[in-house]
C-alpha cells in the first residue's frame, strides 16, 4: 500500500532504533497521546526496539476508553424510547456501560446499527422515517467533522428522525488538565497525527511553552513514530522543548481552514466528562441550537430520569487514561478483567491500553 | 479510532468523490479538502477526506532516513 509500506521498511525501522540508542538521555518517558499510536506501537513491537531506558505510556487517546460512564449509560437507556434505533461506530459495541452494552441489547432483540460512517446514518434515517436513528458521536477532532457534515446534510434534507448523542471531545483541553494535574510524569508527548491534520501542530505550541516538554506530531507507522521518539530524545538531550511535526506528508502547521469553518459552524465549545479526568472544561463541544433538532440531548430531555446508579466496579481505567497505572499492574489485568470478560473500556476497546497490552506485551 | 488510511482518487464530482485502495473502492467526501485533484492520495477517516498526503514531503522524509542511513552502514 502506497504510503504505508515505505514507513514500514526493516531496514529504516532497524536503524532508526540504533540511532535511539545513541540518544537515550537517561530515563524518559514518552507518553503516545492517541490510542491508534498505543495500538500500532503493541502491534509493531516498538517498545521492544527502544532503549531500556525509554518507556512508552498510553494517554487519554482512546475516545471509546475516556467516554464517561453517564453518557454511555445515557445512550444506552435511549434504546428503551419508542421508535429509536441506535446507531454506532463498531468499537462502541462491546463496551460495557454500567448496567448493559450496545451488544447485549442486541442479544436481547434490539436493533443496534454500526456503520463506519456519520453520513452513512443519514441515509438509512431517509430510507426508515418511521424510526428514529440515535447515533453517537464519539471521537476527537479526527471524527467532528463527519458528524458535523452528517448534521448538516439532514437538516438540509428536512430529516426529523436523525439526531446525535453527542460526547465528542477535543484534546488540547484534556492534555491541559492532564500535564496541570501533574499525577502522570512525562518527559515528552507524541502528539496524535490524524488529530493533528485537522487541528494544526499549533495547537500544541502551550505544551513546550508553558509546561517545558517536548512535542513531536507523528504519523501511525514503525518509521513515523520512531521519527517522533527521536526527536522527543533529541529535544531532551538538547534541552530545548518544541513542537516538532515529523509527519509533514500529511499535518501542517496551522489548521483546516474548511474543518474549522464546518466544525464551528456546528458545534460550540462546552464541558465534557471524561472517564478518569472528570469535568473538563471547553474539553468538549455542543451542538448549536440552530441544529437542535438533532441535538439527542435535546429531542431527549429525560432520558437522566430512567438512569440507575451505577454499582461500584474495581476497574481502574480511569488511572490507566491518566498514565498513572500500567495495565500490567491492575490487580483485574489478565484475571477478572480480560478482552472475553471485560471490566473496563481499556480492555475492550481494539486501542485500548490495556487491550493492546494484553494482546501483544503479556 | 483516529486510523486513516491513504487512498488514491479516482473520482471526482464536486464534494463528492471515489478513492480506491488495492482494488477496494468506495465513495468518500472532499468537504474539507478543495484542493484535492484526481490521482491525489488522500486519507479517509470514516468516509471523509481528511488530509492530502504531500508526495514530495513523504519523499523528503525517506530520502533523509535512507541517507543518514548509508552514513551508518
Amino acid at each position: 500500500m502506497k504510503y504505508v509500506d515505505e514507513f514500514r521498511d526493516q531496514a529504516l525501522v532497524r536503524d532508526l532504533a540504533r540511532r535511539l540508542a545513541t540518544l537515550a538521555p537517561g530515563p524518559a518517558t514518552i507518553m503516545e497521546v492517541c490510542g491508534t499510536h498505543t495500538m500500532a506501537a503493541a502491534r509493531f513491537g516498538l517498545k521492544s526496539l527502544l532503549p531500556p531506558e525509554v518507556r512508552l505510556i498510553s494517554g487519554p487517546g482512546c475516545p471509546v476508553c475516556v467516554t464517561a460512564p453517564e453518557d454511555l449509560d445515557a445512550f444506552l437507556a435511549l434504546g428503551a424510547e419508542p421508535r429509536v434505533v441506535l446507531v454506532s461506530f463498531g468499537d462502541m459495541l462491546r463496551v460495557p456501560g454500567s448496567h448493559t452494552s450496545l451488544e447485549a441489547l442486541r442479544a436481547n432483540g434490539a436493533e443496534v446499527r454500526v456503520v463506519y460512517s456519520p453520513l452513512d446514518v443519514v441515509k438509512l434515517a431517509r430510507q426508515t422515517p418511521e424510526q428514529h436513528r440515535v447515533f453517537l458521536g464519539v471521537g476527537f477532532e479526527t471524527t467532528m467533522p463527519a458528524t458535523a457534515l452528517a448534521i448538516r446534510a439532514a437538516a438540509q434534507c428536512g430529516l426529523d428522525n436523525f439526531s446525535v448523542w453527542c460526547v465528542h471531545k477535543t484534546m488540547p483541553a484534556a492534555l491541559r488538565a492532564l500535564l496541570g494535574g501533574g499525577e502522570a510524569r512525562v518527559s515528552g508527548l507524541l502528539c496524535p497525527g490524524h488529530v493533528t491534520t485537522i487541528i494544526g501542530a499549533g495547537a500544541y505550541d502551550f505544551i513546550p511553552r508553558e509546561f517545558s516538554l517536548p512535542c513531536a506530531v507523528a504519523g501511525f507507522e514503525p518509521v513515523d513514530m520512531l521519527l517522533g521518539i527521536e526527536s522527543i530524545l533529541r529535544q531532551l538531550k538538547t534541552g530545548r522543548a518544541m513542537v516538532d511535526n515529523v509527519y509533514t506528508r500529511a499535518v501542517q502547521v496551522p489548521p483546516n481552514p474548511r474543518a474549522q469553518k464546518l466544525l464551528k459552524e456546528v458545534f460550540v465549545p462546552g464541558d465534557a466528562s471524561w472517564r478518569g479526568l472528570g469535568v473538563i472544561p471547553g474539553s468538549g463541544v455542543r451542538i448549536r441550537e440552530a441544529y437542535a433538532r438533532h441535538d439527542a440531548r435535546i429531542r431527549f430531555p429525560r432520558v437522566w430520569e430512567r438512569l440507575h446508579p451505577p454499582p461500584p466496579s474495581a476497574c481502574r481505567c480511569g488511572e490507566v487514561l491518566r498514565g498513572a497505572l500500567p495495565p500490567g499492574e491492575c490487580p483485574l489485568f489478565g484475571g477478572k478483567c480480560t478482552p472475553a470478560q471485560p471490566l473496563g473500556p481499556c480492555m475492550v476497546s481494539s486501542e485500548g491500553a490495556c487491550a493492546a497490552a494484553y494482546r501483544y506485551e503479556r | 479510532m483516529c486510523l486513516a488510511i491513504p487512498m488514491r482518487l479516482i473520482k471526482i464530482n464536486g464534494v463528492a468523490g471515489v478513492a480506491e485502495v488495492d482494488g477496494v473502492t468506495r465513495t468518500v467526501r472532499l468537504d474539507l479538502l478543495p484542493e484535492a485533484i484526481l490521482g491525489d492520495y488522500v486519507l479517509i477517516h470514516a468516509g471523509l477526506a481528511i488530509a492530502r498526503v504531500d508526495p514530495r514531503h513523504a519523499e523528503e522524509t525517506l530520502a533523509l532516513l535512507r541517507s543518514l542511513t548509508d552514513e551508518v552502514c
